[in-house]
């Protein structure tokens, strides 16, 4: 019997997926499960940019202006509202419509390449400044305190829908997590093999193209867009809770540049490279921080440099070429049956 | 001329600063016809298809096509309307197999089960079905040109504009594309751009001769070649090196 490469990866993904929300509770210590969480909320982030810039072609600098967005929606409203149900749907639906609204005169005006990652960064930048703008008790939102560029603290938990008393923190918060990605992993896997997902791959590949076979490239552009905030918009609500608090440096140029380096180095056109590359990037700026052993942005710089002239595809698309010329070269005597 | 044209521009006209590309054509080809445009390099006929594709907004003048005005309408707009171009350079989804190449298109206005049979056919039709896994940016070039008519075809046009269909194939797949071509003129209009004379006449019913933007002349393939004036910007150069 032959296993497509796909079906055993959608396999592989699957077990990966019971394991890290069945097992790793029931063995790992709340610490470890605590740092976890991170990790994983971050490789949501990377999701959302994955299908944005990996599929969709469109090189979104500023993708973490619809995380920070997520995230202050969350904490604005859950302070406000107390219950989280509410807040969570809008922490999505609020990236979603700036997307639109930005994506509109992004593509009916026809901009593209470099000036997309401009303007995108341009506006994530905006927003730095904008709220980190806000100290002083004459910006709030309801309850809610703005606090400049210290933030805002002391985010409520996610709850149960509709009973504020049931909380998910540590434990519970990494499993809500784990399930998330894994539920977006396989929600987009599902939606680039759709036939919305072809034509977004296919703009990708050649837009005047596309176009001239009549589709209207612009819409699926603005919905690739949109889903993508919507899913950077989630991520924000996740690292918000987690932390219970969030900042303006959510939104800094660091903070953009860092998504964008999870795709080169993972590898651009896949769903699991920018999670690897999300991963192994987050790991060694955790280790690098508390060993102090060399400055992070020094070797992550180094690592991005090595990445980009030596494994230009990324990681996870080299080791796939790799795995599938040790399985051709073993498989070939016995190719004839 | 009872029937209206399924293709009309009127003054066309398409400036870039100084240079005018395409100076006032009037020109209009009937349903089912095949018509070829023939003229020297820098004539504007590339620049024509471009505006009648709507990637470029002429300057001046009107495109009705099938009786809708199109006048500066966008690509997937007219696309909708049954017009399909095949390029000068061939424009394929490079890192997409051939099949998904064909599949795009035909999916576009077909079911699911239709664009599955459709691809097969067409595939089969232009002879690329050992072909059809493969990448279309790794096919030689001549594939490549069949694949692109591949796509073109899928769309299902009322409309074909093939742009130098037989640009670096060999004798042997010109004659193949011109075979091809006859074919598909049984059922629908297509206006071809070509270079390659011999090509033309395997081909040609009505023959347009552009020059510096213009219409020159219209007429039978036999007549455009007794055409002074036709010697005179286009074939004697040609006639002399043959």
């Amino acid at each position: 019997m032959r296993v497509s490469p796909n079906a055993a990866g959608l396999v592989a993904m699957a077990i990966l997926g019971v394991i890290a929300i069945f097992v790793v509770p029931a063995v790992g210590e709340t610490f470890l499960m605590f740092d976890l969480t991170l990790f994983i909320v971050m490789s949501i982030l990377a999701l959302s940019l994955a299908v944005v810039w990996g599929y969709g072609g469109i090189l979104c600098f500023g993708q973490s202006m619809f995380f920070g967005l997520g995230a202050y929606t969350y904490a604005v409203a859950a302070i406000n509202m107390g219950d989280s149900t509410i807040p969570f749907l809008l922490a999505i639906l609020l990236p979603i419509l700036l997307a639109l609204l930005l994506g509109y005169f992004i593509f009916w005006g026809r901009v593209s390449d470099v000036y997309l990652a401009v303007i995108t960064l341009a506006a994530s930048l905006i927003f730095y400044y904008l709220i980190g703008a806000s100290a002083g008790s004459e910006y709030k939102i309801g309850k809610a305190l703005l606090g400049g560029y210290n933030g805002i603290p002391s985010v409520p938990p996610i709850n149960v829908p509709g009973n504020p008393k049931l909380q998910l923190v540590y434990d519970d918060l990494y499993v809500l997590s784990a399930s998330i990605l894994f539920m977006v992993y396989f929600a987009l896997r599902w939606l680039i093999a759709s036939d919305f997902g072809r034509v977004v791959v296919s703009i990708r590949e050649n837009e005047a193209r596309t176009e001239l076979l009549g589709y209207d490239v612009r819409r699926y552009k603005l919905a690739v867009f949109a889903i993508g905030a919507g899913i950077a918009g989630i991520a924000g609500i996740l690292f918000c809770a987690w932390g219970a608090y969030v900042s303006p440096t959510i939104f800094s140029l660091l903070q953009t540049a860092q998504i964008i380096m999870w795709l080169l180095v993972g590898g651009l056109g896949t769903l699991v490279g920018p999670i690897v590359g999300c991963i192994l990037i987050q790991y060694v700026s955790t280790w690098l921080g508390e060993t102090k052993f060399a400055d992070v942005n020094l070797v992550l710089g180094a690592i991005l440099v090595v990445i980009v002239l030596f494994v230009p595809k990324g990681i996870v698309p080299l080791a796939r070429d790799l795995l599938t010329r040790i399985v051709a070269r073993r498989g070939s005597p016995a190719a004839g049956e | 001329m009872a029937d209206p044209p399924l293709l009309q521009t009127n003054n066309l006209t398409m400036r870039f600063g100084g240079v005018t590309a395409v100076d006032g054509a009037d020109f209009a080809v009937a349903d089912g016809e095949l018509r070829c445009l023939i003229g020297p390099n820098g004539a504007g006929k590339s620049t024509f298809f471009k505006c009648l594709i709507g990637q470029l907004r002429p300057t001046a003048g009107r495109i009705v096509i099938g009786g809708t005005d199109v006048t500066g309408a966008a690509p997937h707009a007219i696309a909708r309307l049954g017009v399909a171009i095949k390029t000068q350079v061939p424009s394929l989804f490079d890192g997409l197999s051939a099949a998904e190449n064909i599949r795009l298109a035909a999916r576009r206005h077909l079911g699911r089960k239709e664009t599955g049979e459709a691809v097969t056919e067409i595939l089969e039709r232009v002879g690329l079905r050992d072909e059809a896994d493969k990448q279309a940016g790794l096919l030689p070039h001549g594939q490549r040109q069949w694949l692109e008519l591949g796509i073109v075809l899928a769309s299902n046009p009322k409309l074909m504009l093939l742009d130098e269909p037989t640009a670096g194939m060999t004798q042997h797949e010109v004659h193949r594309t011109a075979e091809l071509i006859r074919d598909i003129a049984r059922h629908r209009t297509i206006i071809v751009v070509e270079h390659d004379m011999q090509f033309i006449r395997m081909i040609a019913e009505r023959v347009t001769v552009f020059h510096q933007g213009r219409i020159l002349a219209e007429d039978t393939m036999d007549a455009i070649m007794a055409d002074e004036r036709v010697r005179d910007v286009y074939l004697g150069k040609q006639a002399g090196a043959a």
